[in-house]
């Protein structure tokens, strides 16, 4: 039963709504914005704006559109957060919440390693820079709401143009393509459903998904479909042979190869060296 | 004869001091005040100066320790005793600057004793932890040996004497694992990584890339003592070690362009970008270039020649771990990074007080081989060499 927001750019009109929301319910701080050469303010989530509203400019032909794409979290269904988290502090819910556990649960044992931020394919987890002790901050798709009141996401309750749609992941699947299929106008892609392994959230777009900078390819290849978690294990998994393995190969070596003990004799062999002593000489 | 402990001042090493004394003095205000006030980390940038040089290379820089155990002890090749002991060592302040570096980088870093209670064992970063934590340890043990040697407390040199061999064994299986989970670290940055670094075998260069630059190591730490304590540098034993390195590095190179070519990538290691133009530096100086260089004997056999060699090599490791924690990371985090003075002063300290521990301990314990031995011990050492490789 894990849930989902399936996001359909198209109905986007940019109000921002949902970045209110968000700042609302998590009680999370203003913070300063800036004059910068695009709309775009701020551009970027971090550890006071767990979601952002991205404008692109889009050119297609002598055409020139709008869009508008909400930025947040992904919520992975295997995610990078939680296999690279030595600590256990991300969890991935059975509700399809991806969340942080010392904020969330209490359970503080981060150390701050921020080694979640370099695995995020999205560029997601953010730290509190300004803290001393920082934590990671991100998106936690309304768990408590969703959770304890059975409500939506207040992202999806603020939205007044049906752009964000919350439900389970499944059927949102199954509506997103729906509509890809009743409307020539879309990408023939739901976002979201394979990329790394698939994520909660998923977005449908009449423009490229490139173009509205949702990353398709990296460097000039189509964005990885297997979970970034079953690369690393792919590794992962030969340790404790590589450990007994290793260890049995060099026991053997060294009673192959036996040291005859009364060759040398290391306290005869090794001295300090002293500088003192030296200029004495000297 | 026990001569007293001693510490010659002189103005570089008063120099030295005041550099730690200065980190210290950052590195209380880092812990008080949070990374955000003393680092220009960010977002885009989450790792930088203390993970990417201080903890990746410095761990690296210390592959001597394990390389040096594995040919010595394990193989017992023993024309190479002379160099044993301050491989260790270096290795061992290596281990120690790594954990404190770290300690300097996590942001809750009141929670640093955590991991050992929460075991993520999904994490590269576990098995990091753990060997790196469990092998210092055992260097920390591997150091008694020495330790006792000078300050007599018999039963523990005996106890630990027992324990040497399966110490040892267990001093190269852990940094054999982490030396390769370093590189497996970065096995999650898919289509984060530039492709001429991300590998699935990236932990095997790590560790295959630490193992030869231990030799590197010796080689240019040993040169380094011989000129400070005005010695003769064991250039013998350096210029046979090439030996190992150069096979090694002609083995580095080649799975490197076979990785390449499997994964499709190879053209772009010439696309004239700024990853590819320090892709084919990283390649052609730091590992072609040495390879040659061991080759011709002319070059070998001299002291400034092996010396030359060494340096590229390990100055081609620490490149390779900055080309994939800066320049291959650089394109998909976007933004840009670089230390803050602050950041510079604690890395400067460091390794300030590194040089001042070693100083330290080569000066009262014993680690390097006897100077008046030193004709006598080479020449024998030749015919231990070359009597005894018939034998083992």
């Amino acid at each position: 039963m894990s849930k989902g927001v399936l996001v359909d750019v198209s109905r986007c009109i940019g109000c921002r709504s949902c970045m209110v929301a968000c700042k609302t319910w998590n009680d999370l701080p203003a913070t300063k914005t800036e004059f910068t050469n695009n709309w775009d303010a701020p551009g970027k989530t971090d550890a006071y704006n767990w979601t952002v509203v991205n404008y692109h400019l889009i050119e297609q032909g002598d055409q020139v559109k709008w869009r508008f794409v909400k930025r947040q979290c992904m919520h992975c269904d295997e995610p990078a957060c939680e296999s690279a988290c030595f600590t256990h502090s991300f969890v991935k819910t059975k509700e399809g919440a991806v969340i942080y556990k010392p904020t969330e649960l209490n359970q503080d044992y981060c150390v701050g390693c921020r080694y979640c931020m370099v695995a995020c394919p999205f560029g997601v987890p953010s730290f509190q820079w300004d803290k001393s002790l920082p934590y990671v901050q991100k998106c936690r798709f309304c768990y408590d709401r969703m959770k304890e009141e059975g409500l939506k996401p207040a992202c999806v309750t603020a939205c007044p143009t049906g752009t964000l749609k919350y439900g389970e992941r499944e059927e949102l699947l199954k509506e997103a393509w729906q509509r890809i299929n009743s409307n020539p106008n879309y990408i023939k892609r739901v976002y979201g459903e394979k990329e790394y392994g698939g994520t909660s959230w998923l977005y449908i777009s009449d423009v490229p998904f490139d173009e509205i900078g949702l990353k398709t390819t990296a460097y000039g290849k189509p964005v990885s479909e297997k979970s970034i978690p079953s690369y690393t294990w792919n590794v992962l998994k030969w340790t404790p042979y590589i450990f007994v393995g290793w260890g049995a190969i060099l026991t053997a070596l060294n009673f192959y190869t036996k040291r005859r003990d009364e060759v040398h004799h290391h306290e005869d062999m090794y001295e300090a060296v002293n500088t003192i002593e030296e200029k004495k000489d000297e | 004869m026990q001569k007293s402990w001693s510490f010659k001042l002189t103005p570089f090493r008063y120099l030295l001091i005041g550099l730690v004394g200065i980190a210290i003095v950052v590195a209380l205000a880092r812990l008080v005040f949070g990374l955000g006030a003393v680092t220009n980390l960010s977002d885009e940038w989450p790792w930088g100066l203390w993970i990417g040089f201080d903890l990746l290379c410095g761990i690296a820089l210390a592959g001597g320790g394990f390389s040096t155990a594995l040919i010595v002890h394990v193989l017992h090749k023993e024309k190479y005793l002379p160099i044993a002991r301050a491989a260790l060592l270096t290795s061992l302040i290596g281990y120690v600057i790594a954990l404190v570096s770290l300690l300097m980088d996590i942001g809750r870093w009141t929670n640093c004793w955590r991991p050992f209670f929460y075991w993520g064992f999904h994490s590269v970063l576990f098995e990091v932890f753990w060997c790196i934590s469990l092998y210092t340890t055992v260097q920390v043990l591997e150091f008694g040996d020495i330790f006792f040697e000078r300050v007599k407390i018999g039963p523990l040199k005996n106890i630990l004497s027992k324990a040497m061999v399966p110490l040892t064994i267990l001093g190269i299986v852990l940094p054999t694992l982490h030396q390769s989970s370093l590189g497996s670290l970065y096995i999650v940055t898919v289509d984060r990584l530039n492709p001429l670094w991300w590998s699935m075998i990236i932990p095997f260069f790590f560790v295959w890339s630490a193992f030869f630059l231990g030799p590197a190591m010796v080689t240019i730490e040993g040169t380094l003592a011989a000129r400070a304590y005005n010695r003769k540098p064991e250039t013998e034993v350096f210029s046979s070690l090439t030996k190992v390195t150069m096979c090694m590095l002609i083995v580095y190179f080649i799975v490197k362009m076979i990785d390449l070519n499997y994964r499709g990538v190879y053209s772009m290691a010439f696309n004239g970008s700024f990853e590819s133009n320090m892709f084919l530096v990283e390649m052609i100086v730091f590992v072609l270039v040495p390879i040659f260089m061991y080759a011709i004997p002319a070059i070998r056999n001299t002291q400034w020649g092996v010396f030359t060699a060494s340096v590229l090599v390990v100055v081609g490791v620490v490149f390779n771990r900055m080309n994939v924690v800066f320049t291959g990371m650089a394109q998909s985090a976007g933004g840009h990074y670089f230390p803050s003075i602050w950041e510079w002063l604690i890395t400067l300290g460091m390794w300030s007080a590194l040089a001042l521990a070693y100083l330290f301990v080569v000066e009262n314990f014993p680690i390097l081989v006897k100077e008046d031995h030193e004709q006598e011990g080479l020449s024998s050492g030749k015919s231990v060499s070359t009597g005894r490789s018939v034998e083992a």
